[in-house]
């Protein structure tokens, strides 16, 4: 728990960091496309884990939505770049992010059952925070493209939406 | 003769409108980017909703202890409204989007 918080909150310091802090450091269009799609990835790989390993049927509803959910934007994130001809570029956050999540997997990869799926369900209220956190004060203001802007904050309004509803399963859960 | 018989059925229409003032009514609730627009309805009992889903998602229109419609992505789907109330509806995978349904008798 304590190493997972940690990892996530230094990928998204270095996020503030290298991009926030230092406004001639802003994210471009194309850095901005790889973290969002990037974070999208990270999240179907995290709730195919949890599908195959819960088995509790909320748990395994809500990890069910968010591959829906996020296959469903990054689908028309792809196609938004394509139109767009613009080129998502790998980047420091990105693989920060990626970093985070692989060390989250490995850890979840030990547990089974009840501890499991909270441990699974309150990494995913803490995820799509931090993700939310990101796209508000950093990816949204710094996003230059009009629709990778509408397509952001669209992202941020359904990422909101499953902060709650994680949250509303941890609830459960207890 | 056409103009004449086209204004016949005109007036017969109008006429059957008028004579069934209670007749049950599709309200119509779209959904665009995660928002019930319009979020709030008035209808009565013996109405039909019908949501609208514009996004590429899945979402519902859900009554906490009620009505569960499932409303696949860019699909529609109704609700028979049977009784008289004041329902807040969400979406249960989006719960952030809310809408309201006011029944009268």
């Amino acid at each position: 728990m304590t190493l997972r918080l940690t990892t996530a909150a230094a990928a998204i310091a270095l996020l503030i960091g290298a991009n926030g802090a230092l406004g001639a450091d802003k994210p471009t269009d194309p850095q901005i496309a790889h973290i969002a799609y990037t974070a999208g990835v990270l999240d179907i790989e995290a709730a195919k884990q949890a599908i195959a390993t819960s088995k509790n049927k909320a748990v395994v509803e809500f990890a069910e939505s968010m591959v829906r959910d996020h296959e469903a934007v990054n689908k028309q994130a792809l196609d938004l770049v394509k139109k767009l001809n613009v080129t998502p570029e790998d980047n420091d956050t990105s693989k920060a992010l990626s970093q985070a999540a692989e060390t989250k997997r490995q850890e979840l990869a030990k547990l089974s059952g009840a501890e499991f799926d909270k441990a699974y369900v309150e990494n995913e209220v803490a995820y799509h925070k931090q993700v939310n956190g990101a796209l508000e004060t950093l990816l949204i203001p710094a996003a230059q493209n009009g629709e990778l802007k509408s397509l952001l904050e669209t992202g941020l309004k359904l990422f909101q939406g499953h902060q709650q509803h994680a949250e509303h399963v941890a609830t459960e859960l207890k | 003769m056409l103009p004449v018989r086209a204004a016949i059925l005109t007036l017969l229409l109008g006429a059957a409108a008028v004579a069934a003032p209670s007749q049950a009514e599709t309200i119509e609730v779209t959904i665009d980017r995660l928002v019930y627009t319009p979020a709030e309805i008035a209808a009565k009992v013996g109405d039909e909703v019908e949501w609208i889903n514009k996004d590429a998602l899945v979402h519902t229109a859900t009554v906490k202890g009620g009505a569960d419609v499932l409303l696949p992505a860019k699909k529609s789907g109704s609700l028979l409204l049977q009784e008289p109330g004041s329902f807040d509806y969400i979406c249960r995978y989006h719960p952030n989007m809310k809408g309201h349904i006011t029944v009268q008798p």
